[in-house]
């Protein structure tokens, strides 16, 4: 009787113990076969490791008055006073809105042109002559951002050409580049001129994954053009509508400070000046390090919140399909 | 489609339509067309009386004193090597970097993807990469353009769906002939991965082109300048260079010049592209089926 209970618990503790064995060889088995691979991934970690991860750790001087002579390490810790003193400053309030305002603006302009302009390229059946449409429509894409701000300046200049025609109605030049109330009109405005035609293309391309069968049965309903449009294309499109929505709104404060900046004038500053500009200011050409990293990570924070708000707001929405 | 399958109505519409189009289309090409004339144009006549279609107004004055200076060739030479280089990086980093994440029986892959895929979302910001870039003794060179944005995790998840799609047998055919992973890889996979890593090429070498914001920070030295850097001296901070406007001339006329010389330089700068797109268009609008699908 004893025996046989030995035998069970001798049996009950080598069992495990042989089958963690076995596993551990079989995991080892598994990195010595594999080991190639991870080789391979050895260049994009490092990468990432260094200009990803070293940066956010850097971002601890937010919490520090960083001295470059200390170094990141050895400076003093101050807390969250660089984020009270940006959060009491007189401009805080004026940055919060010009970013929020200039991307809320941009999304909610920007949002339907491209997938109304696939909807109506999709309505040309003649294919040779839609592909040379998406052509000329794409092209403005490629048009750097230097470059595009540079034509603004030149056309909204006081003897540009828009200012040619603005003059012969009313009898004087608008200065548009220096009044902060044209601003916002102005980045957008321009932005969907430059965007629209390449933001369309994945619409287009779902458009184009419609099977036939739906349209020509709906053509024997004797259904016109805007209710096919309504039940047939736009219930294809809504995925890629939800998805494109979540991703600008969750980027809502990332607005792009390239453009931004590049339009600011010293007059446009109270609505052209956005976080983003505001840091690089700050931080790079006044030197307060720590101050403005503090700025870019309050930035961050907001940003990440949203993004998961929208998407939790998106899939109540949606069926419980976010991102 | 016949034209009989559409009612009268569904005709309107499409009459309606199509003029909504060619309005479009003309919004996009009259500011583009504007710069090319304009860039043409006697200076005096540019800003006193706008474009004109009359041949008697036009030179190649703005083109000529562009070229009298060295800044905008230098520039272009510049970004012709950052963009060829930093594309080259990129696409291989990017591919050594997904195969093995294509591979489902990777131990450790789930936890791998996810330590790449933080960083689209959480960064250090700007601030402490310009510090790390100083400490790293990168400002002043070119590494600082090339090497940082190597790493996209966007192309690392377009090329992974890409490698996953690939069949199975050729590896597993390759693994029984003895060859190891990273022979397979440069034998067998990159090959098959060839119009995925173009699209990676193409969109990285444009988007390194059209960049300014990282050589402006890191780059101080005029003869490193990208091509968007020069640009920007001559279109936003109105400094062209006294090469391109003369040393002696008339405050009125400088301002006439200088108008000429932006748009010259307009031209110059976006031709390539824009004549090169249309040859590479399925390319990219490849880029954008391919980078739609979720990881």
């Amino acid at each position: 009787m004893e025996k046989v209970y030995h035998t069970t618990s001798a049996a009950a503790t080598t069992v495990p113990r042989i089958a963690k064995k076995r596993r551990d060889k079989a995991l080892w088995d598994r990195l010595k076969r594999d080991r190639w691979l991870y080789v391979m991934l050895l260049p994009g970690i490092l990468l990432t490791l260094v200009f990803k991860y070293i940066p956010m750790y850097g971002a601890i001087i937010a919490f520090k008055n960083y001295n470059p002579l200390l170094g990141i390490l050895r400076s003093p810790w101050v807390g969250w006073a660089h984020f009270q003193e940006f959060i009491f400053s007189p401009n805080f309030t004026t940055l919060l809105l010009n970013t929020f305002k200039l991307s809320a603006y941009g999304l909610l302009l920007g949002f339907l042109p491209p997938i109304i302009l696939a909807l109506s390229l999709n309505q040309i059946m003649n294919k040779k002559i839609r592909q040379k449409l998406q052509l000329i429509l794409y092209a403005p894409n490629f048009i750097s951002v230097v470059i595009i701000v540079g034509m603004l300046f030149l056309f909204l200049s006081a003897n540009g050409p828009i200012n040619g025609i603005v003059t012969k109605l009313t009898g004087k030049p608008i200065m548009f580049m220096s009044n902060p109330g044209y601003f916002r009109t102005i980045y957008i405005l321009s932005g969907i001129w430059q965007g629209m035609g390449w933001a369309s293309i994945l619409y287009t391309a779902t458009l184009a994954g419609v099977s036939t069968d739906l349209y020509e049965a709906a053509n024997m309903d004797g259904a016109n053009i805007f209710e096919k449009i309504w039940h047939i294309d736009l219930p294809a499109l809504k995925p890629v509508m939800v998805i494109n929505f979540v991703l600008a709104a969750g980027n809502i404060m990332n607005v792009g400070y390239e453009k931004a900046y590049l339009m600011q004038t010293s007059m446009n500053i109270p609505s052209s000046e956005i976080i983003s500009t505001y840091v690089y200011k700050i931080g790079l050409q006044s030197g307060d390090y720590a101050y403005s990293a503090a700025v870019g990570l309050f930035n961050m924070i907001i940003n990440v919140v949203l993004l998961l708000f929208v998407n939790n707001v998106v899939k109540k929405l949606n069926d419980g399909q976010g991102l | 489609m016949d034209m009989k399958m559409y009612s009268k109505f569904d005709r309107h519409v499409l009459v309606v339509n199509r003029i909504i189009i060619g309005f479009l289309v003309i919004i996009t090409v009259i500011p583009l067309v504007y710069v090319t004339v304009a860039s043409f144009m006697d200076p005096a006549t540019l800003l006193n009386k706008g474009i004109s279609f009359n041949p008697a107004d036009w030179t190649t004055q703005g083109y000529q004193r562009v070229f009298a200076d060295h800044s905008i060739v230098r520039g272009f030479l510049n970004s012709i090597f950052y963009s060829f280089a930093f594309s080259v990086l990129t696409v291989l980093v990017t591919m050594l970097t997904a195969y093995p994440l294509s591979k489902p029986s990777l131990y450790g892959r789930g936890p791998i993807m996810m330590f790449f895929v933080i960083t689209m979302f959480v960064g250090g910001g700007l601030i402490p990469t310009y510090l790390l870039i100083k400490n790293l003794g990168m400002l002043d060179s070119v590494w600082a353009l090339i090497v940082p944005g190597a790493i996209n995790v966007w192309n690392i998840i377009i090329a992974r769906t890409y490698f996953s799609g690939l069949p199975k047998e050729l590896s597993e055919a390759a693994t029984i002939d003895g060859a190891n992973e990273m022979q397979i890889f440069f034998k067998i996979m990159l090959p098959l991965a060839k119009p995925i890593m173009f699209v990676l090429f193409l969109y990285a070498f444009v988007g390194q082109w059209n960049s300014y914001f990282d050589a402006m920070i890191y780059i101080k030295d005029p003869n490193l300048q990208p091509l968007q850097l020069v640009l920007r001296n001559i279109l936003i901070q109105n400094q062209p260079s006294q090469d391109m406007v003369g040393a002696s001339t008339a405050m009125a006329e400088m301002k006439q010049i200088a108008e000429l010389i932006k748009y010259a330089t307009i031209v110059i700068s976006s031709l390539p592209l824009i004549v090169m797109y249309p040859f590479f268009q399925k390319y990219f609008d490849k880029g954008v089926l391919v980078g739609s699908v979720k990881g």
